[in-house]
């Protein structure tokens, strides 16, 4: 009824209609005092953020790149600033160093399978729970919780659960299914497996660690994938169905095309996080038995070693690193990006 | 009932192949569909489930019986939460003070990001002022940024300085990390403001300031206290900061920190840990049931760093 009676006024030549849509700057086009009016309120309510932006993240960064063009270390911290002899051995020092390249390498692997992983269940998850049925809702809340709950409690449950003396993974393991001895899945580099009769040595250690990304990080892919699926039109699957399009047929070729844009922003998104990621992994193993990522290097560079220069330096790395990817990315498959 | 009647003819009419193709896939999916659901359900909420089970037990229970997935009457311990929570000197490990101070710290980051994100979400929003692009910019860039590289320099000044061990320092860098994100979803909100009730309010005599008070925050109130929510929780959980600036001084740890430094060490059981990791994890699941279709929203607006 309400809308009956609101239509005519909206179709009409109203002026409220066009004065919604148009920004407030252009409206007060003849008074310049209003306008300087604007700017100068607008310019008064953002300068606290920018001011606090500048001041602990833009200024930090600066100077992280100056530290990484310097020989500072931790003893003689107290003298340095911006200015001081600049030079690139930190660089030449990181990129020789053995361990760099190799944490370099298992940073890609852990982002790249922990993404897919995570998008991957994500999608399972949001495609598993379409249907209504009695209880979705609070299965669905259910489900974000390895989300939401703190790292700290997260990572110490698994490795409580992962324990070899008393954790009840390795309890199932050595009961129920045979195990000869418990794993100590965060601490063994390798673990010897017999597949098929193939002898095969898996890093387990870096599996765990993957594993733990994707149980943590699905939430939030299946939290946008369901959000999309709700706006996918339901005459679409409705439609193929009739023409006796299979389960699999639907999803290939209807609910697939409508995700993807969706997929491929969560797929920068959780890159770009995991690829930063340094609690998780810091967390479980601390960066030991070959699950050494970069972030968590440059931690123990800055703490342990007290390198500051060789830890600004490979953080820097990393950040440029990941620019040119998520770039290359971009460049790859910008068009499907901005119709998301 | 729409799809059954249209079902039914098809399927008649349909070539064999074809029909068993599609009842194939459709029984699969009838099986796999509850089993998938299911195990999802079990790998989210076991290891919490296994966290509150061994809260209450003692560390002697647990090695004696690692596989019980229950817990007796008599083995029901609720010891470890005292033992956790007892400040030092009582032998304790000192949880009440960790828990004041993360609620310090996130109480405190809340208030100030949005007493500080309230008025630039508005100006952003709505008021054209120069450079106002950029600065949307700017902050989306600060929210990808690693904050590892953020960490080095944000060590050795404070290192410099000499506050390290200081919640204020925590809190600001708090702050700077969350106030963009902030900005970034409560100017969506602040957008679907009709633009005609503010100039209502203008006509009749209200300041900008007025108006902002008066009409645009009651009516984003819902995304305000969403944020709010959702800020307190990167607070909470937050682990690289608070390890960085607060490990040497024990009296001013966070849960998390406290709870990954004690991890660590031989002399505490797990099961009192396990005590504080749900000390730690209960306000953030109580404040994510409570408020979970607010949050919801909160958190695909502007995702968690992390």
């Amino acid at each position: 009824m309400t809308q009956l009676t609101g239509g005519p006024g909206i179709a009409g030549p109203g002026p409220a209609a066009p004065a919604g849509g148009t920004p407030p700057g252009s409206r007060v086009r003849g008074s310049s005092f209003r306008r300087k009016e604007e700017n100068r309120t607008g310019l008064a309510l953002i300068s606290p953020t920018v001011i606090i932006v500048v001041a602990a993240v833009v200024l930090p960064i600066i100077w992280a790149i100056a530290l990484a063009f310097q020989r500072v270390r931790l003893i003689n911290i107290r003298g340095t600033g911006f200015i001081g002899e600049y030079t690139l051995a930190n660089f030449a020092n990181v990129l020789t160093s053995p361990g760099f390249l190799g944490a370099l390498f298992t940073t890609l692997i852990y982002s790249v399978v922990g993404t897919a992983l995570a998008i991957g269940i994500g999608l399972i998850a949001a495609l598993a729970l379409r249907k209504p049925f009695p209880g979705r809702g609070l299965i669905r809340a259910s489900l974000l919780l390895p989300y939401v709950a703190p790292v700290v409690a997260a990572t110490f449950v698994w490795s409580t659960m992962l324990n070899p003396q008393f954790g009840v993974v390795n309890w199932f393991g050595t009961m129920v299914l045979g195990w000869e001895d418990p794993v100590a899945f965060l601490s063994d580099r390798a673990l010897p497996v017999s597949i098929f009769g193939w002898q095969v040595e898996l890093p387990i250690a870096l599996i765990t660690v993957i594993l733990f990304e994707g149980w943590r990080s699905f939430p939030f892919a299946f939290l946008f994938l369901t959000a999309r699926l709700q706006a996918v039109p339901e005459v679409l699957d409705e439609a193929a169905r009739i023409d006796g399009a299979t389960p699999s047929q639907r999803f290939r070729h209807i609910l697939l095309p409508q995700l993807l844009p969706t997929i491929a922003v969560l797929t920068v998104l959780r890159f770009i996080w995991t690829f930063n990621n340094f609690d998780d992994i810091y967390l479980l193993t601390g960066g030991g038995a070959g699950t050494e990522v970069v972030s968590v290097r440059v931690f123990d560079y800055l703490t342990a070693r007290g390198d500051i220069g060789a830890a600004a330096a490979q953080a820097l790395l990393l950040a440029v690193i990941l620019a040119m990817l998520v770039g290359v990315y971009l460049k790859l498959f910008g068009r499907e990006e901005e119709q998301a | 009932m729409t799809t059954s009647t249209l079902e039914t003819p098809r399927s008649e009419s349909s070539s064999a192949r074809g029909f068993n193709r599609d009842h194939f896939e459709n029984a699969l999916l009838k099986v796999l569909r509850p089993l998938v659901i299911a195990l999802l359900f079990l790998a989210a909420v076991f290891p919490f489930y296994y966290m509150v089970l061994l809260s209450f037990r003692s560390l002697e229970s647990l090695l004696q019986n690692p596989g019980s997935l229950w817990i007796s009457v008599d083995e029901f311990d609720p010891s470890t939460y005292l033992d956790v929570l007892a400040p030092v000197s009582d032998g304790g490990q000192g949880f009440a003070t960790f828990m004041r101070n993360s609620l310090v710290v996130a109480l405190g980051t809340v208030v100030l990001s949005l007493l500080v994100a309230i008025p630039g979400a508005y100006a952003v929003s709505r008021l054209a002022f120069l450079g106002r692009r950029q600065v949307s910019g700017l902050f989306l860039a600060v929210y990808f940024f690693p904050s590892i590289l953020l960490a080095v320099p944000l060590f050795v000044f404070f290192t410099q300085v000499g506050l390290r061990g200081s919640l204020v320092g925590l809190l600001i860098v708090y702050v700077s990390q969350v106030v963009a994100v902030s900005i970034y979803t409560l100017r969506n909100y602040f957008a679907t403001v009709p633009v005609s009730l503010e100039e209502a309010a203008a006509i009749d005599g209200c300041s900008r300031l007025q108006i902002m008070r008066r009409i645009s925050l009651p009516l984003a109130m819902p995304a305000i206290i969403s944020n709010g929510l959702f800020i307190f929780m990167i607070a909470w959980n937050e682990f690289l900061f608070a390890l960085l600036f607060l490990v040497e001084r024990r009296d001013s740890w966070t849960v998390s920190l406290g709870l990954s430094q004690l991890s660590g060490s031989i002399e505490v059981p797990t099961t009192v840990l396990m005590a504080g990791s749900v000390i730690l994890t209960l306000p953030i699941i109580l404040l994510f049931f409570a408020s979970e279709r607010l949050l919801v929203g909160g958190l695909t607006a502007g995702a968690e760093k992390g």
